[in-house]
């Protein structure tokens, strides 16, 4: 799975405003209302859903990098975003660092498959320094868009 | 004198959910608790098991065959905990959580 296939341009944030996270969570969920990709009267339950899930222990993995996500009902397919934070956020992180990116994951119930191959891209993909440097750096949604095109065409890592 | 040893075995993903980001954290945890050198794997690709990044890249669905390694002085006992983490399914065979 690539970037490009679940992750919307239109909705990419590359100057977060949120100090906390849960302001990030609504920040990203916003995104994807904006862009059309998630229903107006869903967004409420959406970010309580995402919320829920981080009281389980936090998608903060490591590396200034946090996975956020759900299973919703509301969504046909594997939606998400990306966003950064120019001064990172205290995010819980297993590793107790500051997170700057953030890749929000909501994906219909019934296919964990599809959600397992996008954390399996953005792992692989992070595991990469340049790639993971360069979108700390990243000053605009268009940078970011760029970079995600350039980790599909297989440009930092192989596989 | 040291008394390392170097272990290995097949475990299965029983989990619907497959090897997501909780269970990845669960195992990283787990894996921890022991001074061995873990690494799991399929096919050709063995990653450590005490990073949940490295775990993530392996996206292991359910019935995904994976095999461990673990060497060290508690070799024996980190695989005996891994095996038994995945035999119940990371505490999570019900496909309605999360």
């Amino acid at each position: 799975m690539k970037f490009a296939d679940f992750i919307n341009t239109k909705a990419i944030r590359a100057d977060l405003k949120a100090v906390t996270k849960e302001e990030v969570i609504q920040e990203l969920v916003e995104s994807l209302l904006e862009s059309g990709q998630i229903e107006a009267d869903q967004k409420d339950d959406i970010i309580a859903a995402i919320m829920k899930r981080e009281e389980l222990g936090s998608t903060g993995i490591g590396r200034g990098v946090a996975v956020p996500h759900t299973k919703h009902p509301s969504v046909q397919k594997l939606v998400g975003t990306v966003g950064v934070s120019s001064e990172g956020v205290d995010f819980d992180s297993l590793d107790g660092e500051r997170v700057q990116l953030f890749f929000l994951l909501i994906s219909p119930p019934e296919r964990p498959g599809d959600h397992l191959r996008a954390l399996e891209n953005i792992s692989r993909q992070l595991r990469d320094e340049n790639f993971c440097r360069f979108l700390k750096q990243s000053k605009t949604p268009a940078d970011i868009s760029q970079l995600l095109q350039e980790a599909d065409d297989n440009q930092f890592v192989s596989g | 004198m040291t008394n390392d040893s170097s272990l290995s075995t097949i475990v299965v993903v029983r989990n619907p959910q497959g090897l997501h980001a909780r269970p990845a954290d669960m195992l990283v945890r787990l894996a921890n608790q022991f001074d061995s050198t873990i690494k799991i794997g399929k096919g050709s690709e063995h990653v450590d098991c005490k990073s949940i990044l490295s775990l993530l890249t392996l996206g292991a669905a359910a019935g995904t065959e994976l095999s461990i390694s673990a060497f060290g002085s508690d070799a024996d006992a980190a695989i005996q905990a891994i095996v038994e983490l995945f035999e119940a399914g990371f505490h999570e065979m019900n496909d309605d959580e999360e």
